[in-house]
């Protein structure tokens, strides 16, 4: 039930976003993450944006990575 | 992202000089993932990965569901909820069961369909049954915050919802033996990695908070077994991409304006203390179960049905003599064959039901 999808935002009005999820667009609530602007990747729950997804995140894993290993 | 391979070498070559090591998935959504793409064939034998209380249809208390029966019962209710919930058997009925006799009870994607509604039909009395975890709670919260700015009069909330900490310690401090957990990517988006830095704290456990894709699922297994073979257990953030350490604030103090702590019935594990949320007195007109006065309800669960020590990772699904014969997704005893994030029903559809 904690499944949450990935999609981009391409407009907002008010609390609501258009989502597109590679072709199918949908309507979410921004609610939950006030700051949420056209443009960000995030992720979509039942509804709601719950969290922006990291631009940065395959350096980041690389890092990751790096940090287990020396764990 | 690392190749499947190079992360199960890696894994492989770690497992080697390590004891058995069993690791505990904490979140239905894994409980699938890992199923699917077969993430236990690709790790070393000495490495078992069980299923905890993470399924939040799961946990759902008998008691729960036999109170959204009851009010999906009255002729002026109409009862919107997950679909999942739909099938969970309560004695010989479930939501599905009532509506097909004619209740009305509705499946929705968002909470917010339920707020729609009950704007465009005044005189219905409009129930959100509330199920799920850290992830799901504030979607509840802004559902009672849109009633209470639009003044709409025919809105409340049965809640069952479930807080992950706390139902983790009373897990850990009981029979349950596992060396490390697999933290909920979901729950720590919203709640912060924090939340789980008690695990190696207070109890000396390897933790790791992994996403859903096969490669992010073997990166947290390679950490949790990283930090055994090295014997220092530790929280490890390992999706990065989605959780940061202090999680999502809006969506946190939402839960905090119109929730607070109270003890908590789950399936199969009891009462745990301050294990879930309930209305702040102040709020106390939005909660169905003031406002139908309902009896308490006992409900019996499916005799034979071992979810409880399914959901404590003691057993595989399998080992229930039920599973598989008299216990089917299609026809489900126990709530952990129903949703698809259910222990048992992963492991209906992606490992059969004669192993
Ligand atoms: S197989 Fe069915 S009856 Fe057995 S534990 Fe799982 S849900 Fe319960």
């Amino acid at each position: 039930m904690c499944l949450a999808i990935p999609g981009r935002i391409t407009a907002i009005e008010q609390e609501e976003a258009v989502i597109d999820y590679g072709g199918t667009t949908r309507r979410a609530s921004i609610r939950l993450l006030p700051d949420a602007a056209v443009g960000d990747t995030v992720l979509v729950h039942a509804g709601f944006v719950i969290q922006k997804l990291d631009p940065e995140s395959g350096a980041e894993l690389e890092a990751l990575l790096k940090e287990i290993e020396s764990l | 992202m690392n190749s499947i391979e190079v992360l199960s070498r890696k894994i492989e070559s770690l497992a080697d000089g390590l004891p058995p090591t069993t690791i505990m998935e904490v979140c239905g959504t894994h409980t699938h993932a890992i199923r699917r793409y077969g993430v236990r064939q690709l790790l070393p034998k000495q490495v078992r990965l069980v299923s905890g209380p993470g399924c939040p249809v799961c946990v759902t208390a008998q008691e729960d569901v036999a109170r959204a029966l009851a009010l999906a019962r009255l002729p002026n209710v109409t009862l919107f909820c997950f679909g999942d919930m739909m099938r969970v058997p309560c004695g010989t009925a479930s939501l599905s069961s009532l509506r097909a006799d004619g209740a009305d009870v509705r499946i929705c994607v968002s909470p917010m369909d339920a707020f729609e509604f009950a704007r465009e039909h005044p005189l219905r009395e409009v129930v959100w049954f509330g199920v799920g975890f850290e992830t799901t709670t504030p979607h509840t919260a802004a559902l009672i915050e849109a009633g209470i700015r639009s003044g709409v009069k025919n809105l409340s909330i049965l809640c069952a919802h479930k807080t992950m900490p706390n139902a983790l310690r009373a897990l850990l401090g009981g029979e349950t033996r596992v060396d490390a957990l697999l933290c909920p990517g979901h729950v720590a988006a919203i709640t912060g990695a924090d939340a789980f830095a008690f695990l190696p704290e207070e109890y000396g456990i390897s933790a790791a908070i992994s996403g859903f894709e096969p490669e992010e699922l073997l990166l947290a297994i390679f950490a949790l077994l990283k930090m055994q073979a090295s014997g220092t257990p530790k929280l490890v953030n390992a999706y990065p991409r989605v959780v940061n350490p202090a999680g999502n604030p809006a969506a946190r103090s939402l839960v905090e304006t119109y929730f607070e702590p109270c003890d908590a019935l789950w399936r199969g594990l009891g009462e745990i203390s301050s294990s879930g949320l309930s209305l702040r007195p102040a709020f106390a007109k939005w909660d169905a179960g003031a406002r139908f006065s309902m009896e308490p309800v006992a409900a019996v669960p499916a005799s034979g049905c071992r979810c409880g020590d399914v959901l404590r990772g003691r057993i595989e699904p399998n080992e229930c003599a039920l599973f598989g014969q008299a216990c089917t997704p299609e026809q489900p005893l126990g709530a952990c064959m129903v949703s698809s994030e259910g222990a048992c029903a992963a492991y209906y559809q992606y490992e059969g039901a004669g192993i």
